[in-house]
């Protein structure tokens, strides 16, 4: 039809400014400051929005027509494997213990994450990070949502994940990944961008993700291996936002290069106390290991993060300071967090265990400066006690730090048989520390770290008993009130793992499955 | 040995979570929107003050004056989780691309006759900023508003707004050009018709009650606008004049509109029943906004339907306030 | 220069994608591991929308990628024939 005139064709650039910042005017019946509040208190500068470089370009047409094709594959595999008792085809019920630390510690953080990036997307006056910050908004409760449903089956068989939701707002070692997400959103919108956007999903949600799935995978969690790559097919998005948005300050103006910088060694410091759970999960709770948790950071983060940095490096910004400190801390970290759990595996929503002697020569052999001088004899001991019937458990409540809310487990960094200990004076109280970087993090912003709940002090002030519990009566038992107050069943839900329910019924089930009786 | 594990019959040790069974009154099989939902919102233990609101906590019940003995007392009636909704959007999506591609490839743009070309451009495309309008407020009641009952399904409307802008990013760029966008971005800037509701949408991007700002935006504006223009203006004015190619491409708001009220209608629904104070602040909010939407659509109205705009709109705030007297609420 | 890397799974669908980026980037390097595949590339790693549609016998959407990535790193440029991964330095 000539009358049809065919259109210039409109390059995907573009269409997409079109569909995007097209969209957006300067308002005049009401203050862009009124419109967002938020934009200036924290000291970055910005002076023109329209240099924002879209990483993805994805409108909302193509988006929903993506996600669907991957949330119909996923829940195909979800409803099949919880068909087919895929549970019991996992390597052996130890693993189950990681799938209880994930949805009690970090699928409530995939929600908050849903929440603070439909905050920030609100508060960012510019179109181009609008449109990313709310399509990752709703793809974090795409996550959130798809481990509830997929881990919901583990629920249905197995102890530790009933009051996943519950615990995390209460129980003591979940205050660490709560409080870093926390402190986030509490922050405002472009630390928050840095924080989230470019720490955690840029610089170390690979270490999180990667080996966790690469984990389920090994050991036969199809489940778990689908919703967590299909997690991080979203990832991608959400990583080259969380890099866009430091060049974009960086460009934008050169005083906010010092408020970025101390925001990048903040984050980069909370963010890897927080993954002290995946190191411990990786080298003492998968039955069938992938990698090392040292080897994982010298993958993930040396080699990945040494190139960003290097990258970085045009626009001033330096490798976090607390990194010299955190390669030190690799040949140690899970050897002591898993430890620690193992002494106050009464008061654990999951199983905890001493390594059998091929895991403990693995660990030798990736460990080989380390542990079998400072750790082998310590599980020994203990694996030898049990034996004997004496199965270690600690009573006393641990000193927390006050930032990152970790139990006082780490050593002086160069000295593994000394516990580092950091304090300061604010006002008319002291306040403890695990290492110069959560001291340094608490200096800068003390009104802030005050406020913390810290599960240990709250115990103490008689906070986290059920209602109407009398800690005078006769008899009272505080870490049954405790347990009580945090919704887990001693006996059923903490404890070794040698005994317990899951272990028990994981024999008799595949036990029923691979016999003819 | 191959294990046949689904021949195994064994006999889980709950059906859900605790906190989903508490809600269900008994351990019985969950919805997976029930599972996806319920107190999904942390509500206990925040550690800091938001520094950018310090007089509240990061979800806090007291943002809004509106008062919940539970906050989960609100459903979606669509039960959506994030599954179900990007499917559903999936398909729609698919209609509207046919639709699309339909009116191109036929060449039924340039059938319409000028006029109604015209008066479809001039309507339709400054819509696109009213919808980015309601994308941003609707991140702010899903920010702000308390308990995922209520803040899931506004994440999902904020995304959809972003859609319906885009697509009539599409329209102008189908029937007109670049150069049409641009037209009318001025006209949203600075044309008589459309300054009442420009300073309506800025208005509303202040209001920093979350429930208030859904009355703003998704009860008044959205209800007075969605069936005035698609409803009365496209399908029956335009289609009437040969313009039966813009329903094509304005069907997905259409059926939007007929989908997402309902979730919209039970929202009020629940909140007014929850309280006589309720019910009155509702009313209160609703009919101040009404009255300004309604002002403010007038002129767009005109656009279209030229002295007969008076009527047109009266007709809508008449269906209008029935329709809020089935959510039991007198406006 | 450092490595980028892309991350896909390993699928039906990436077969071809691999094959694709290997064909255009002599100096990629590809690891395979459980369930996934990881490529890394000295400096740049270009995927072509015409290589892999060559390969399927179909059109391609880039953005069809999405469903299948897992991870990546370095800057991006995208278009419609092209997704480039790059570092600066």
């Amino acid at each position: 039809m000539d009358m049809n005139v065919p259109k210039k064709k409109l390059s995907l650039k573009e269409k997409y400014s079109h569909m995007t910042r097209g969209l957006d005017w300067e308002p005049s019946y009401q203050s862009k400051d009124d419109v967002y509040p938020y934009a200036k208190y924290e000291g970055i500068k910005i002076h023109d929005w329209d240099k924002w470089e879209d990483p993805f370009r994805l409108t909302m047409d193509a988006y929903w027509k993506y996600q669907a094709e991957k949330e119909r594959k996923l829940y195909a595999i979800i409803d099949a494997y919880a068909q087919n008792n895929g549970h019991l085809s996992v390597t052996d019920a130890r693993y189950i213990n990681t799938v209880k630390l994930f949805l009690t510690g970090v699928s409530p953080l995939e929600y908050m994450a849903h929440r603070g990036f439909a905050h920030v997307g609100r508060q960012l006056p510019g179109a181009g990070p609008r449109v990313a910050c709310l399509m990752q908004s709703i793809d974090e409760i795409r996550h959130a949502q798809t481990q509830v449903h997929s881990l919901s089956n583990y629920n249905k068989y197995y102890n530790g994940l009933h009051d996943f939701r519950h615990m995390h707002d209460r129980v003591w070692y979940l205050s660490v990944p709560k409080s870093f997400f926390d402190d986030a959103i509490t922050a405002g919108p472009f630390e928050f961008m840095v924080a989230i956007g470019f720490s955690f999903e840029y610089v170390l949600t690979n270490l999180l993700f990667v080996p966790f799935v690469s984990g389920a995978a090994y050991n036969g969690d199809m489940s778990a291996m689908t919703f967590g790559f299909s997690a991080q097919s979203d990832e991608a998005r959400h990583m080259t936002l969380g890099l866009e948005v430091i060049k974009f300050m960086l460009e934008q103006d050169p005083d906010n290069l010092p408020i970025v910088q101390r925001w990048i060694d903040k984050w980069a410091w909370r963010g890897t106390r927080v993954l002290t759970l995946v190191a411990m999960m990786m080298d003492y709770m998968l039955p069938k290991r992938i990698m090392s948790w040292k080897e994982a950071w010298e993958v993930y983060f040396e080699e990945n993060g040494g190139a960003l940095f290097k990258d970085l490096a045009r626009y001033g910004i330096t490798m976090p300071k607390c990194i010299e400190d955190i390669t030190k801390e690799k040949e140690h970290l899970s050897h002591q967090a898993w430890a620690t759990f193992y002494n106050y595996g009464a008061a654990a929503a999951f199983h905890t265990w001493t390594p059998d002697e091929d895991e403990m020569n693995w660990l030798s052999e990736k460990y080989p400066d380390s542990f079998d001088k400072y750790y082998r004899p310590r599980l020994e001991y203990w694996r030898d006690e049990a034996a004997k019937g004496n199965r270690f458990y600690n009573k006393t409540l641990p000193m927390l730090c006050q930032v990152c809310q970790i139990p006082m487990l780490f050593t002086e960094p160069d000295d593994p048989t000394k516990i580092c200990y950091r304090e300061t004076q604010y006002k008319d109280d002291k306040y403890h520390f695990c290492s110069d970087h959560c001291k340094a993090i608490f200096e800068h912003e003390p009104e802030k770290y005050i406020q913390s709940w810290l599960p240990v002090h709250q115990i103490y002030q008689g906070n986290c008993f059920p209602e109407g519990t009398d800690p005078t009566a006769e008899g009272f038992d505080p870490l049954a009130a405790v347990l009580a107050y945090y919704h887990m069943n001693f006996g059923r839900d903490n404890l070794d793992f040698e005994g317990s329910e899951d272990q028990k019924n994981f024999d008799a089930w595949r036990g029923v499955a691979t016999s003819n009786d | 040995m191959q294990m046949d594990l689904r021949t195994v019959s064994i006999k889980p040790l709950r059906n859900t979570f605790d906190h989903v069974a508490r809600r269900l009154g008994a351990d019985k099989p969950a919805s997976r929107y029930q599972e996806g939902t319920f107190d999904m919102q942390a509500a206990a233990n925040f550690h800091y003050r938001p520094t950018w609101d310090p007089e509240h906590e990061i979800f806090d019940a007291t943002r809004t004056a509106i008062k919940m003995a539970d906050w989960y007392a609100f459903k979606d009636p669509r039960q959506f989780y994030y599954g179900t909704y990007t499917l559903a959007r999936a398909k729609q999506q698919d209609t509207a691309e046919a639709n699309f591609n339909f009116v191109e490839t036929r060449g039924l743009a340039a059938m319409l006759n000028d006029e109604v070309k015209a008066t479809s451009l001039k309507l339709l495309v400054p819509l696109r900023h009213v919808a980015w309008g309601g994308n941003l407020n609707n991140a702010s009641m899903c920010a702000y508003g308390y308990g995922t009952a209520f803040t899931q399904p506004c994440i999902y409307h904020a995304m959809d707004h972003l859609g319906i802008a885009q697509y009539l990013t599409r329209v102008g760029l189908l029937l007109g050009s670049e150069e049409e966008l641009d037209a009318a971005k001025d006209a949203w800037m600075t044309g008589d018709a459309w300054q009442g509701l420009r300073r309506y949408v800025e208005d509303s991007f202040v209001l920093k009650d979350p429930i208030e700002l859904f009355v703003a935006q998704n009860v008044a504006l959205d209800g007075l606008l969605y069936p005035l223009v698609y409803e009365t203006i496209v399908d029956d004015v335009l289609s009437s004049e040969g313009g039966t190619a813009i329903a094509l491409l304005t069907q997905f708001m259409t059926e939007w509109f007929g989908e997402t009220r309902r979730w919209v209608d039970a929202t009020l629904k629940t909140a007014a029943g929850e309280s006589a104070e309720n019910k009155a602040l509702l009313e209160k909010w609703t009919t101040h906004w009404r009255d300004r939407a309604a002002s403010a659509l007038m002129p767009v109205a005109q656009i279209a339907v030229g002295g007969r705009a008076d009527t047109v709109v009266a007709e809508q705030v008449e269906q209008f306030n029935t329709r809020l007297a089935k959510a039991g609420m007198t406006v | 220069m450092s490595n980028v890397f892309l991350a896909l799974q390993a699928n039906e669908d990436t077969r071809a994608i691999i094959e694709a980026i290997t064909e255009d980037n002599p100096h990629a390097v590809v690891h395979p591991s459980p369930a996934m595949v990881k490529i890394d590339a000295e400096g740049s790693l270009t995927v072509r929308r015409e290589t892999i549609e060559a390969l399927i016998g179909r059109s391609f959407d880039l953005q069809e990628l999405h469903i299948n990535l897992i991870s990546l790193s370095g800057h991006i440029d995208e278009t419609d024939d092209e997704l480039t991964l790059h570092w600066n330095a």
